[in-house]
């Protein structure tokens, strides 16, 4: 067939299949229905539920002002799909074009679009991790048994990792008047994404707010009881804090365990793909019927560097999605490039916070608007010369403009005046981002063969 | 120049009915410097959603720098500082913060949606009073009274006082027009009624000091947040803001929005058997005809570029919000007014820090009202079109509307 007529008998009657059924699998499978494809069209989700919506979790559920099962995502069309949700998939037939199902089923895809997301990174200790009041936090059921606890009124909560999730439940149990710990192996929260400078303010809001935060520690031990309830946690600068909730918050991992061995160049970073959402094999070649989208996706983006980027960003999450079914259904010329700007958003002890850009990218930053101290600001990050990242406290309606200026590559330091420039803004300053030649744990590819006519690539799974 | 300036052709008042055709001629020049000491007018909708969210664009009268001292602008001159409208940060981002805690989310989240069953009540009233007559002036008798009733509540300013403050509201507004001819004269009018209404308003906030009630005056008067309280006249200057900005837009866009239903006669008819296209109506409203016309108060306090024009620091700049709105590189089929449509990001109530701070109030007074009257009104008619205009090319609206009807259901 050629590739035209593939492509019409593709829209009206081939088969899709979209692996995930959360944020971007859903948007993916609307924009297919609303750009004409009307085959058929398969959704497979791990989790009992249909999609639902998951930045409240940590935030309005924790509160009690939402409750954890009715943040179904608003669907914006009907998609007609088979679903078949609480199977996990569990493998993947690239040649054959088929998707194993957890119940032995097989699901047959002319095209297939992967948004399995990620999951939370698991406590390391397995035993410890199964202790009674051990928690993560990333599904409806999590959040469901989560709250529970808290109403339950808890002695004392400690949250192990001060990211954007440790900081909201550790904020959400402080509204609530309940004792929280957290521990921070960095030395202020926020450090990762944000850079020290940043998780100074950070770390300020959390004291602020009565939160007995440890920096600079790691937690070496979660302690039982006889009956095995988490009793105590155990920190690497050898003190003891008795808590009967610890939620671990470090960080999430993503699903992609399903695709070993599948030949997708597939690992714990996630599924690389190119910027028209087509997903690499792990020979580095494209494929032409494997669609990738959302917080599994790692793919180059022209305005930083063309570097690989994941984002774990819900915005990204749609706008991916978008793009990959508008492409799964589209001839070449007519294909668009993934060029979403990276943004994210944050609600912590009453602060909105809000980032565009790649702020870790930034060696420098400068306060532009507002000051450090009052806690509403806007700060600049720059990278060889130009403006790669801003962050927001309380000044989120300034953001548009800096995204711009991200878009057009405006030169930093940024010297121009603006109507709220304080003199500590003047001068660009160290970001303090984290040593990033920290050992990873990625997949391993070696060489093999003499000649180019036999040379091979193999592909070494990563060891977790 | 031979030909009359664009500028010229805003303000003239002949062309009040219909500037449409004037915005669609502005745009072919998106940065518009037609006087030396003029401003630069900025009309197509991505530019000016682009400086709305520039920081080096100033609402602070004191960085305009062209065009000779107005030495009448600054504070020493009426006694009332600027309102926050006229601020920049952080002064202007903590006083709406306060003006906002007793207002809307987070403090006060409730405040405006609660108001619902006042604001059918007020409704009611006035369309029963308008008993059996068969020609009506919306504008005088629905348009103007509602809103007006519904500020007077909420700030806790007497109703009964509205022939008071009415002649200080006037020439306030008339101040705002920027006709260049009579500016430095309606200035200083405009100044002397704002400290007169300030002085007026002054005696409620005593009142209020003493005896708070349930109402916005009052809680202004007793902010306590983490943001401190304000002083009297931070006090006088927003309740100043909040009664005129309360009532004198939403008035344009009730009578803008009867006036269009009834050149658009199907969607009354639709809006008469399904009050909930309302919302739509109005959002779609706010970008056909919307009631603040031109932002004529800004300025930058670093040269720009835009579209490869220089605008030096200091110079006036104009955004033609109503020209924005009716971009074609921005809406399809900008012209037609269409409740229907997806994609009505209009800016209506501007954008950036100083979008409008009573839009969830004006938004449901307008759907109220105009569910209203497509219900009750029988057979409703334009009696003349288009209507008699107020003079105020910024404040744009019919200074009458009226409208023959077979009866009020």
């Amino acid at each position: 067939m050629p590739p035209t007529d593939y492509l019409d008998w593709l829209r009206r009657e081939g088969r899709i299949v979209v692996v995930g059924a959360s944020l971007a699998g859903l948007r993916g499978a609307e924009t297919l229905r609303a750009e004409g494809f009307g085959g058929e069209l398969t959704m497979i989700g791990d989790e009992p539920y249909e999609p639902y919506d998951r930045p409240p979790l940590s935030k309005a559920v924790l509160l009690g002002r939402a409750a954890p099962h009715h943040t179904e995502l608003p669907h914006r069309r009907e998609i007609d799909a088979k679903w078949r949700l609480g199977v996990a998939a569990t493998g993947l037939d690239i040649e054959a074009r088929r998707v194993r199902l957890a119940d032995g089923d097989e699901v047959e895809y002319d095209r297939l679009l992967i948004a399995t997301g990620v999951r939370a990174r698991p406590w390391p200790k397995e035993d410890e991790a199964r202790l009674e009041g051990v928690f993560t936090l990333r599904t409806r059921d999590d959040a469901a048994a989560l709250l529970r606890r808290l109403k339950a009124g808890p002695r004392r909560v400690f949250v192990i990792g001060a990211g954007f999730t440790g900081s909201e439940i550790a904020s959400a149990c402080r509204e609530q008047g309940i004792p929280v710990t957290v521990a921070e192996r960095a030395g202020a929260p926020l450090v990762g994404a944000l850079g020290g400078v940043i998780g100074a303010v950070a770390a300020e809001m959390h004291r602020e707010n009565g939160v007995d935060l440890r920096t600079g520690v790691m937690v070496t031990a979660l302690e039982g009881d006889p009956v095995g309830r988490v009793r105590a946690v155990h920190l690497s600068d050898e003190s003891i804090v008795e808590a009967d909730v610890v939620i671990v918050s470090l960080g999430a991992t993503r699903n992609t365990d399903w695709l070993t061995g599948s030949g997708l160049g597939a690992g714990p970073r996630g599924i690389a793909c190119d910027a028209g959402c087509r997903a690499f094999d792990f020979r580095g070649i494209v494929t032409d019927d494997i669609f990738v989208a959302g917080d599994v996706a790692r793919s180059p983006h022209a305005l930083f560097g063309y570097q690989f980027l994941s984002l774990e960003h819900w915005g990204n999450a749609v706008a991916q999605a978008e793009i990959a079914a508008h492409n799964m259904i589209s001839p070449s010329a007519e294909r668009r490039p993934h060029l979403w700007v990276p943004a994210f958003w944050s609600s912590q002890f009453g602060v909105n916070i809000k980032s565009v850009g790649v702020p870790p990218m930034g060696e420098q930053i400068m306060i532009t608007q507002g000051s450090l101290a009052e806690r509403r600001f806007v700060g600049v990050y720059g990278h060889n010369g130009r403006t790669i990242a801003a962050v927001s406290f309380d000044n989120t309606r300034w953001l548009e403009f800096y995204q711009r200026e991200i878009e057009r590559g405006a030169p930093f330091p940024v010297e121009f005046p603006t109507v709220d420039r304080r003199p500590e803004g003047r001068v660009p300053v160290d970001s303090d981002f984290p040593d990033p030649a920290l050992p990873t744990h990625g997949p391993m590819v070696t060489l093999s063969g003499y000649s180019p006519t036999d040379q091979q690539l193999v592909f070494h799974p990563a060891r977790h | 120049m031979t030909q009359t300036s664009m500028l010229r052709q805003i303000t003239d008042f002949a062309n009040r009915a219909n500037p449409y055709p004037l915005y669609e001629e502005l745009r072919k020049t998106p940065v518009l410097h037609e006087e030396e000491d003029g401003p630069y007018i900025i009309s197509t909708y991505h530019d000016i959603e682009a400086l709305l969210h520039d920081p080096r664009i100033s609402s602070d009268e004191s960085n305009v720098t062209v065009g000779g001292d107005d030495e009448l602008s600054g504070p020493e001159a009426t006694g009332l500082p600027p309102s926050f409208i006229r601020l920049d940060p952080p002064e202007h981002d903590r006083l709406r913060r306060i003006a906002n805690s007793s207002f809307g989310p987070p403090h006060r989240p409730h405040r405006i949606d609660d108001m619902r069953g006042q604001l059918e009540e007020i409704i009611t009233e006035l369309i029963d009073g308008l008993g059996d007559a068969r020609e009506i002036d919306l504008v005088d008798q629905v348009a103007y009274p509602f809103p007006v009733t519904v500020i007077c509540r909420l700030l806790g300013v007497p109703r009964e006082d509205e022939p008071r403050f009415r002649a200080w509201v006037d020439p306030i507004v008339a101040g705002l027009d920027p006709d260049s001819r009579t500016a430095a004269e309606s200035q200083r009018t405009a100044q002397e009624a704002r400290l007169q209404l300030g002085m007026y308003l002054n005696g409620l906030v005593e009142q209020r000091t003493k005896e708070p009630r349930e109402d916005m005056l009052s809680d202004l008067v007793h902010s306590s947040g983490p943001d401190g309280a304000m002083t009297t006249m931070e006090v006088l200057s927003t309740a100043v803001l909040l009664l005129i900005a309360g009532h004198e837009t939403t008035v344009n866009l009730i009578t803008n929005g009867m006036l269009t239903l009834l050149r658009y006669p199907q969607y009354l008819e639709r809006l008469r058997d399904d009050p909930g296209l309302s919302v739509r109506i109005v959002e779609e409203l706010l970008r056909y005809e919307p009631p603040v016309q031109l932002l004529p108060q800004r300025t930058c306090i670093a040269d720009l570029e835009v579209h490869g024009v220089t605008i030096p620091k200091g110079s006036r700049i104009w955004f033609v919000l109503a020209a924005g709105n009716r971009d074609p590189h921005r809406f399809t089929d900008p012209d037609r007014f269409d409740p229907d449509r997806q994609d009505i990001q209009h800016l209506g109530f501007g954008s950036g820090i100083h979008s409008c701070f009573g839009a969830p109030l004006a938004r449901l007074e307008a759907q109220i009202a105009l569910a209203r009257l497509a219900g009750r009104l029988d057979n409703p008619r334009l009696v003349e079109d288009p209507p008699p205009y107020r003079p105020n090319a910024v404040l744009r609206g019919p200074r009458h509307l009226n409208i023959s009807v077979d009866g009020i259901k």
